[in-house]
């Protein structure tokens, strides 16, 4: 059976990690080589790095830090934030990255998305949206969360499978830094429209949201971040728990 | 010396530097004659089947490699590397692949595709390749394409994803897996520590 993945988000600025509550009120959790080693130790499935610096200089501290990582590290990892270009691209995945994510490029430039595909392979390229909710639908918003746009959310992960998306990591920016649980209604939306992985990201706060995301909200992956930096769980716990619920997951 | 042999395709680096972990000794090749001075030959691959065989083919490594293997010489393919040993592929029909072992490349019809994450490897031969890891251990995957070998004797290991199909093949020290060994932490680690001790 193919395991729920259980993926550590490290959200990286200036090349360190930090967690924000609704991306503002940033806390410091640490140096991402070794929380990295951490979280392989903990067999973590895989490890995304999210640059929330948003400049040249924190994204190519991000790259040393992957070219790093990627050195004695060896499960997927996956770069975000500031992801632009091609070429972007490419140095991430020369550094060491095995996906890149992009969110706001994409959605101003969804040509980026088939373009990555057809030079790097579908497998590589991850569509992080971003979306909030608008009445009885969402908007996938850019620059972190910050600004709506009137794209649909559900509407855009189907164009962006059909452009070559390999994966997408939905974020829900009204649960993000709540613990109030994931969004179920959005996440299973999703998941149901795409034949592409969904990885599930945004107000994970107890376990029981994590099996709710899986069995009702049908995610193929989770996204967590602030649970495990501060030491609140692991991802042996996560996974036990999961698997206790009969959700199968890698262990031992 | 093991080559990894570079036709432009990606992950390259990722088992390069998973050897270099393990101390093995590699050098990354995209000439054929370089070949000659190699102990063992390990071909990486993500992308499409069709484009592959074709870059392999202006590379002119498509007959030393069928020679290598013909002459059962130490091999192993990695994911879309272990594809192309295969006679064809429904990815991309008319090309011929490099044919070592009988059968066709499918296409996943169930469930989401590709396949990414965690799956487990069910063990059902022997190979030296496998040795000391645990039946049932979980390695990373990620395709959208399977291989149905003619020759069911070639299978070691299986993997179940809507079917079961072959995760790992061999026939003498020709191998393939189709999952990521330099991906899937330490039990992948020691899967191409077994291929560089024992294979």
């Amino acid at each position: 059976m193919l395991a729920t993945r259980i993926i550590p988000c490290l959200d990286i600025h200036d090349g360190r990690v930090v967690k924000g509550v609704k991306f503002k009120a940033l806390r410091d959790a640490g140096d991402p080589v070794t929380l990295a080693a951490y979280y392989n130790a903990q067999r973590a499935d895989e490890l995304i790095f999210l640059d929330i610096g948003a400049s040249y200089r924190s994204q190519a501290l991000l790259i040393e830090v992957v070219e790093a990582i990627s050195r004695q590290v060896f499960i997927p990892l996956t770069v975000g934030g500031g992801i632009r270009t091609i070429d972007d691209m490419r140095k991430a995945l020369q550094a060491g990255a095995d996906k890149v994510a992009t969110c706001t490029a994409a959605i101003q430039r969804p040509a980026l998305l088939s373009e990555g595909a057809e030079r790097f392979g579908s497998q590589c390229i991850v569509l992080s949206i971003d979306a909030k909710q608008a009445g009885d639908s969402w908007v996938a918003c850019t620059h972190g969360g910050r600004q709506a746009t009137e794209l649909d959310a559900i509407e855009w992960a189907m164009a962006a499978e059909r452009l070559g998306a390999g994966e997408i990591l939905l974020n829900s920016i009204d649960r993000d830094g709540t613990r109030d649980g994931y969004d179920l209604e959005l996440t299973r939306r999703v998941s149901e429209a795409v034949r592409i992985p969904v990885i599930a990201s945004g107000g994970a706060g107890t376990l029981d949201h994590l099996v709710e995301a899986v069995a009702v909200g049908r995610a193929d992956a989770l996204l967590l971040a602030s649970l495990f930096h501060f030491g609140e769980l692991t991802v042996d716990q996560v996974k036990a728990h999961l698997q206790a619920q009969g959700i199968p997951v890698r262990r031992g | 010396m093991i080559g990894i042999i570079d036709y432009g395709a990606g992950n390259l680096r990722s088992v390069k530097k998973a050897l270099d972990y393990l101390g093995a000794e590699s050098e990354v090749i995209s000439d054929p004659a370089a070949l000659d001075s190699m102990d063992k030959a390990l071909l990486p691959g993500v992308g499409a089947f069709g484009a592959a065989m074709q870059r392999l083919a202006e590379q002119r490594f498509i007959t030393p490699l069928q020679r290598w293997m013909a002459a059962d010489r130490p091999f192993l393919g990695i994911c879309l590397g272990m594809q192309l040993l295969f006679e064809r592929s429904e990815e991309s029909t008319g090309v011929a692949g490099l044919g070592h072992f009988g059968g066709t490349v499918r296409a996943f019809t169930q469930h989401k595709v590709p396949q990414i994450g965690w799956n487990q490897l069910h063990q059902v031969g022997d190979s030296p390749l496998l040795a000391a890891i645990e039946d049932g251990s979980y390695f990373y995957f990620l395709h959208g394409y399977y291989v149905a070998p003619d020759d069911p004797s070639v299978v070691i290991g299986t993997t179940d994803y809507g079917l079961r199909y072959a995760s790992v093949v061999q026939r003498g020290r020709v191998m393939g897996a189709q999952f990521h060994p330099e991906k899937s932490a330490d039990v992948g680690l020691a899967l191409l520590q077994n291929w560089i001790d024992r294979c």
